[in-house]
């Protein structure tokens, strides 16, 4: 508590008084225990199933309550987590594997080969990924002891280890069986898990604060912590996701030393942040963040594939970047649909994008398709700050190429109901929108939404139809070689890109501050708390 | 007296079931599901119906209409869509903050602002005058976020003298919880110093003028009994319509406050309700805020009589 430095007078003698009060009444509200840790999160925690919901403060949630059976380390490649070993049957169509020692839900039960069953099941109805592995799947159950799992196959899928290690939403969590059992339509009933925290469910109050205690009897891996894999050593007390609607309050009680870390400080605050000696700017992800621009195939004129190429085509990733992060420190020009700087990153079909030089192909494209000037419905999420620039400046590019545009502006929560419909245009539908993914969740053809080929029944909100990009997406699933991977999804992007199904607009990355006094912040695809000390 | 206030609370009712009505009604037309927001990117059309379904939001119209009130009437109020906490939990929990803010604002506002006014009257046309009107104009004027963010720089950041941000219940003590309150208080308390101030002098001058008061100084009272006893007293009428007014419009929520200073408050609670489209939620605190308005405005017209005896309800 600074006090004021006044010389010995009338009114510093005042001042001082004062001061002391004050002190007085911030000492009498309690010290704040040292072995909290107060963080400020990219949104608040509405919905607390994270199989329910893909939402990242839900994912983040379910980390930090459940734990995995496997997860990816920082090259990307599984490690057991919550699996002691595992054998595979010569046929490869058998899984047999054997949880470690110890593992204990949050009520004191222990966690069983059924408990993991029923949650793969919960997931597998629910996630795309786990669609997959389930396609593959005869049986899941228990094994010979309590402590074991099997998975029978139907045939040999090479992908298996690689689903239960998958990182974002939605997460493979593992929680007791009668909360798995719980329709996957509905959300679980009880916060229990396994995991290196535990709920304090009295406490939480949404849109206020959502805390966490350690969970003494969580036992970690010996390995040290790697991305999302290794020991989860929790070294605080407890864990307070704080809400705070205003950016600069964040700001201000970062700098005041009222909280500890802020997921995701807007860039443009990020300068008086990097100026503060006693605060750590960095960025904890380096997949960042793919913006992506998604046509729906169902309503014309774009359901022609010429007509989606030449908004493509008009669209420069750098002005995209620009309006959306402006520091180029914080982006990076990348027309790869699984990411850049990941075993399956690929350049193909993305040279408009990434060159800037497409305006000439989009208006050749308009015109060979004999565009008619029906105005194109673009919508304009204006409350998300990270979501309000793309729209604007993709609209502009496509009005530059010849494309008549209808930019509808809406709060984000209008946007996720409309663009569930598949009503036509007259009858309120849309023709375009903009989201951003995790990289996590965009990586590789499998968890990749966008190029799901499956068309209006299964398909993701733009519903292509290309049965040629499922046969791709299954013949990546059963491929046996990391370069028989890399092949299929070029071709995958090769095709997309041909389509005009969506492209990626652009990678960005989001730095997340912390004051000085943490220690053992993890690089990881999602914030994570464990491994963190608090002096 | 009392039969004036038993009709009062009997006409609340059609204003209460209209209120309820219109906003049933305004929440179901505007676009935007929850259930869409509760299933996330990947559900399929089947998931969606499920959620929507097993949330009731596939029944007509009239059953969740009817369903609401019937559960209204038996007081619950219902659980929240996304969090599936009690709404009244959620409700309650954000009263003390809402109330605490208001309370003090109101108390700190009057107490400063009603004296501001009398002697701007009094002393019209002087400097003194003139600085209680520059005042008002700037506390009009001045966005309250602008004010809070220069409150929060000086007296937290450079100073240290009070936290940046957060609310401590009373229960976790007095010290702790004025420590919080005190910089969003005064924040708010500068634009209700603004309309008070401003409204007592307006009716202190219209009476001022009048037959009585100049009789009570030419009988040679005090100026302080002149102005206390006999002109302010005489024109409370306004001043109490506007601090009524002032307390609810705090009660129904002062979002840019609560956000600047990160109070959980009521105001908020709405925000987030409408932006996530949690029905449940939003209708009980627009409910909750016409039930508000209702019963300050029953206060008011009961202060009337007891401040001006000249006014009687039958």
């Amino acid at each position: 508590m600074k006090l004021l430095n006044f010389t010995k007078s009338g009114t510093g003698f005042r001042m001082s008084l004062f001061s002391a009060a004050l002190a007085g009444l911030a000492m009498m509200s309690g010290a704040v225990d040292a072995q909290t840790l107060r963080a400020v999160k990219h949104s608040d925690l509405r919905v607390l199933d994270p199989i329910l919901t893909t939402a990242y403060m839900s994912r983040n949630h379910g980390y930090m309550i459940f734990d995995t059976l496997y997860a990816l380390d920082s090259d990307l490649v599984p490690q057991p987590q919550m699996v002691d070993s595992h054998e595979v049957s010569e046929d490869g169509l058998t899984y047999t594997f054997t949880l470690r020692d110890g593992l204990k839900f949050h009520d004191g039960a222990d966690v069983t080969g059924e408990d993991v069953a029923a949650s793969i099941k919960r997931w597998g109805e629910r996630d795309g990924m786990g669609q997959v592995l389930m396609s593959f799947v005869e049986s899941m159950s228990q094994g010979d002891s309590p402590n074991q799992f099997v998975i029978n196959l139907k045939e040999p899928y090479g992908l298996v280890i690689d689903s239960l290690a998958k990182p974002s939403s939605n997460v493979p969590f593992i929680m007791p069986k009668r909360l798995a059992e719980t329709p996957s339509t509905e959300p679980i009933p009880e916060q229990i898990g396994s995991g290196p925290f535990k709920w304090v469910a009295d406490e939480y109050q949404p849109g206020v604060i959502a805390v966490y205690e350690k969970f003494e009897d969580y036992v970690p891996r010996d390995e040290p912590a790697s991305w999302a894999s290794g020991g989860k050593v929790v070294k605080v007390d407890r864990v307070e996701w704080v809400v705070m609607a205003d950016d600069q309050t964040a700001l201000n009680a970062l700098q005041a030393g009222e909280i500890d870390y802020w997921e995701s400080p807007p860039s443009d605050l990020l300068p008086i942040l990097d100026a503060n000696p006693d605060v750590t700017v960095k960025n904890l992800n380096a997949l960042g963040f793919q913006t992506i621009m998604r046509p729906n195939t169902l309503n014309a004129p774009m359901d022609d594939p010429k007509i989606r190429k030449a908004a493509i085509a008009a669209v420069n990733q750098k002005d995209v970047l620009d309006a959306l992060v402006g520091n180029p420190d914080l982006y990076k020009i990348c027309g790869a649909m699984f990411v850049c700087d990941t075993p399956l990153a690929s350049d193909v079909g993305s040279e408009t994008l990434t060159q800037g030089n497409g305006m000439d192909q989009a208006k050749a494209l308009l015109e060979e398709a004999g565009y008619d000037g029906t105005p194109i419905v673009v919508m304009h999420p204006t409350d998300v700050s990270t979501l309000r620039s793309q729209p604007v400046v993709v609209a502009q590019a496509m009005r530059d190429a010849g494309f008549t545009v209808d930019l509808q502006a809406m709060d984000w929560q209008t946007l996720v109901g409309k663009r569930a419909s598949q009503a036509s245009i007259a009858d309120g539908g849309w023709h375009m929108f903009m989201t951003n993914w995790v990289g996590a969740d965009v990586f590789n053809p499998l968890v990749n939404n966008m190029v799901n080929g499956k068309g209006p029944d299964g398909g993701w909100f733009g519903w292509p139809d290309v049965p040629k990009l499922e046969e791709l997406r299954t013949a990546y699933a059963t491929a046996a070689t990391l370069e028989e991977q890399k092949g299929l999804a070029e071709e995958i992007q090769a095709l997309a890109y041909e389509e005009g199904i969506y492209a990626p607009i652009g990678q960005y990355f989001v730095p997340t501050a912390w004051s000085n006094n943490l220690e053992g912040v993890l690089d990881a695809p999602a914030p994570l708390f464990w491994n963190i000390s608090k002096n | 007296m009392v039969v004036y206030i038993v009709q009062r609370i009997l006409a609340a009712i059609p204003v209460m079931a209209f209120v309820a009505l219109f906003v049933f009604l305004l929440l179901r037309l505007t676009p935007g599901d929850p259930a869409a927001i509760i299933a996330g990117d990947t559900a399929t059309p089947a998931q969606l119906e499920a959620i929507r379904d097993s949330l009731g939001l596939n029944d007509p119209l009239l059953v969740q209409f009817f369903s609401w009130i019937g559960d209204l009437l038996r007081g619950d109020f219902g659980t929240s869509i996304l969090s599936g906490k009690p709404v009244l939990n959620l409700i309650a929990d954000r009263m003390e903050p809402t109330i605490s803010l208001a309370l003090t604002t109101i108390i700190l506002s009057v107490l400063i602002a009603v004296p501001l006014g009398v002697i701007a009257a009094w002393k019209q046309g002087t400097l003194i005058d003139r600085f209680v009107m520059l005042l008002s104009v700037l506390g009009f004027s001045v966005p309250v976020f602008v004010i809070g963010y220069l409150m929060i720089s000086l007296f937290s950041m450079q100073l240290g003298w009070f936290p940046v941000q957060g609310f401590k219940p009373i229960g976790d003590g007095v010290g702790p919880f004025l420590h919080r309150i005190a910089l969003p208080t005064v924040t708010l308390t500068l634009l209700y110093i603004a309309l008070i101030a401003r409204i007592t002098r307006t009716s202190m001058l219209e009476i001022l003028g009048d037959d009585y008061v100049r009789t009570a100084r030419a009988k040679g009272l005090p100026e302080r009994k002149v102005l206390m006893r006999h002109a302010l007293r005489n024109c409370s009428v306004p001043i109490i319509t506007v601090i009524g007014i002032g307390f609810a419009l705090i009660i129904s929520g002062v979002v840019v406050t609560e956000s600047v200073f990160n109070l959980p408050g009521l105001g908020r609670l709405t925000v987030d309700a409408v932006l996530s489209r949690d029905y449940p939620v939003i209708q009980a605190v627009i409910l909750l805020a016409s039930l508000i308005y209702v019963v300050i405005n029953l206060l008011i017209d009961i202060a009337y009589v007891l401040l001006d005896p000249r006014i009687r309800y039958t």
